[in-house]
């Protein structure tokens, strides 16, 4: 193979997959959240088929209509099921940061041959199934489960709490989910950070909070936006989390697409809240992309 | 005074973090051990739970399925992940470069449920039937990107030099990428493969969308399964798959220590 035949491979392969499997796609669903729901199989009124010809596609773009948008934004359920969606993983997002800067910042500071063994401790949950991960909290959250009879038991509370199926256990579900993904970026930065410079400002004086706050903080921002980022936006998607851990009071904008498409098999409404869902989230997706990019450039 | 405090400090946060990752687990595994119905009850120890699973035909059938479409998919993964983490990396200018990072990098942080709605919707309208192939074409274009990013940072700390001696001493691109570059990125490739092969074992979203009727994967029988309600086999079963994926990450960072040291 020549120089220019190899670079055509390298570059067209991976491409062409990912144009045709991820790309190509969102435009379906875009062309499916204009068309109508209807009872057949699949279940839609199909707009623009290629064989139809241009007078066909005329035709048919006239049928074309933003019902389903109407439909969502007019309805509370969605909008709210919007809002919550937001407000659940920036929540989230920010607990997680409170919790796994000082998690990474503890690792990245302990002694060398003791790092690779730490990294590892916090990839092998995430190696197990998420769905089992998720599962275990029922357990431990339900009135009669097992955190309930500690507090019972050591006599801190006198009736269960109930956690299981509201938004603070949701909480909990994705915090635990999630950590790794945070914890991991902001290592991965902490751990490069020059240690020469906090020595520095120790010997001319400054307070380790100081110096915390001036120097390393400072330093690790490129991991705390990697690591938000990797973390908010799929939680603004999330659907096993809310399923099993909310009940049915909490709702997300993902478990509401997943309802819409499997059990009302309403397939132009689920397509417009993904639509919708995208638009929110391509601002947040861009700013992740850019920032992974940079750090792939910076580490060469 | 002051580091003896913040060395407390990091003790705590790693205690905490540990046992906050680590907990659920432990229960989980305990209590498949637990002869009573109940699952937050103890009555007494019995493997009852884990004989019951071999019994169950559907679970044993979901989780063949499973593994078959993780391996192939991981395949998959594994050779557009790398040729796209070389395309980002060797080629720094190229018609396109922008988007195509974008879509290298975007599955790994895009809702699944978008995903694989517009992966149904695609197979939808080839007129393909849903079952074994579109699962794993679902799972290798969502996995990708995690092997382009891990093969990537073993690319980037590369050493070129290897490669241009080898094309001076006369090696064609395909010697040079067979006999060099692929040996030395090959631990990424490796990671890079298992990370896709995990991933695909633990999705149920993308799978749910883009199954068929026949290829039903092992997490969407536990998701049903779960639904109904708590009961002791889930966790005989997620107990046998942890200590199955505990076991290959040990294998596999062994391995690659052997590697390690061999050089």
């Amino acid at each position: 193979m020549s120089e220019r035949a190899t670079r055509r491979t390298i570059i067209l392969v991976p491409y062409l997959w990912l144009a045709l499997f991820f790309l190509v796609p969102f435009a379906i669903v875009a062309k499916m959240s204009l068309s109508q729901v209807a009872t057949a199989i699949p279940p839609y009124v199909p707009v623009f088929g290629l064989a139809d010809g241009p007078a066909g596609w005329f035709a048919k773009a006239r049928e074309l209509s933003l019902d389903n948008y109407g439909v969502i934004v007019g309805d509370r359920l969605y909008v709210d099921a919007f809002l919550a969606s937001l407000r659940i993983a920036a929540i989230g997002t920010a607990i997680l940061l409170v919790i796994g800067y000082p998690i990474a910042h503890a690792m990245a500071r302990a002694p060398e041959r003791w790092r690779p063994i730490l990294v590892m401790a916090v990839i092998l949950p995430f190696w197990t199934s998420f769905l089992i991960r998720v599962y275990a909290w029922i357990g431990i959250l339900k009135p009669e489960g097992l955190l309930n009879e500690l507090l019972l038991g050591l006599g801190l509370i006198g009736t269960p709490l109930q956690i299981a199926n509201t938004e603070t256990a949701v909480l909990i579900g994705v915090v635990y989910s999630y950590l790794p993904f945070m914890v991991l970026p902001l290592y991965a930065t902490l751990e490069r950070m020059d240690r020469t410079l906090l020595e520095a400002a120790q010997d001319l004086g400054c307070p380790p909070w100081k110096a915390f706050w001036r120097i390393t903080l400072p330093l690790s921002l490129p991991g705390i936006v990697a690591g938000c980022f990797l973390c908010f936006i799929p939680i603004t998607g999330e659907v096993v989390i809310p399923d099993l851990l909310g009940g049915s009071d909490t709702l997300m904008i993902g478990k509401t697409l997943w309802t819409e498409f499997f059990s009302n098999r309403d397939w132009p409404v689920a397509s417009a809240v993904a639509v919708l869902l995208l638009v929110i989230l391509v601002g947040p997706i861009m700013v992740y992309q850019r920032q992974q990019a940079r750090q792939m450039e910076a580490g060469r | 005074m002051t580091s003896q405090r913040s060395r407390a400090l990091d003790a705590t946060a790693l205690t905490l973090g540990f046992a906050f990752l680590y907990l659920p687990i432990v229960i989980l595994v305990i209590f498949s051990f637990n002869a009573s119905q109940l699952v937050t009850v103890w009555g007494g120890f019995s493997t009852r739970w884990y004989a019951a699973i071999w019994q169950n035909r559907q679970l044993m059938d979901a989780a063949w399925m499973t593994l078959k479409v993780a391996a192939a998919s991981a395949a998959f993964a594994t050779v557009v992940g790398t040729l796209a983490a070389l395309a980002l990396t060797r080629y720094a200018r190229f018609r396109g470069r922008t988007l195509f990072s974008g879509l290298v990098y975007a599955p790994i942080v895009m809702p699944e449920v978008i995903t694989g709605l517009s992966l149904l919707l695609l197979f939808v309208s080839l007129g393909i039937d849903r079952g074994f192939w579109t699962v794993t074409v679902a799972h290798a274009t969502f996995t990708c990107g995690f092997v382009a990013v891990v093969v990537q940072s073993r690319l980037v700390t590369f050493d070129r030099s290897l490669e241009e001696a080898a094309a001076d001493l006369g090696a064609t691109p395909a010697q040079v990428f067979w006999r060099i570059t692929l040996p030395i990125i090959a631990p990424a490739v490796v990671a890079g493969f298992l990370l896709a092969f995990t991933l695909s074992l633990d999705d149920l979203v993308l799978a749910s969308f883009t199954t068929g009727p026949g290829s039903t994967t092992l997490p969407m029988r536990i998701y049903s399964q779960v639904r109904l309600g708590v009961t002791p086999e889930i966790n005989a079963i997620s107990t046998l798959m942890i200590a199955a994926v505990t076991v290959l990450v040990i294998a596999a960072s062994l391995a690659t220590k052997r590697s390690a040291a061999a050089h």
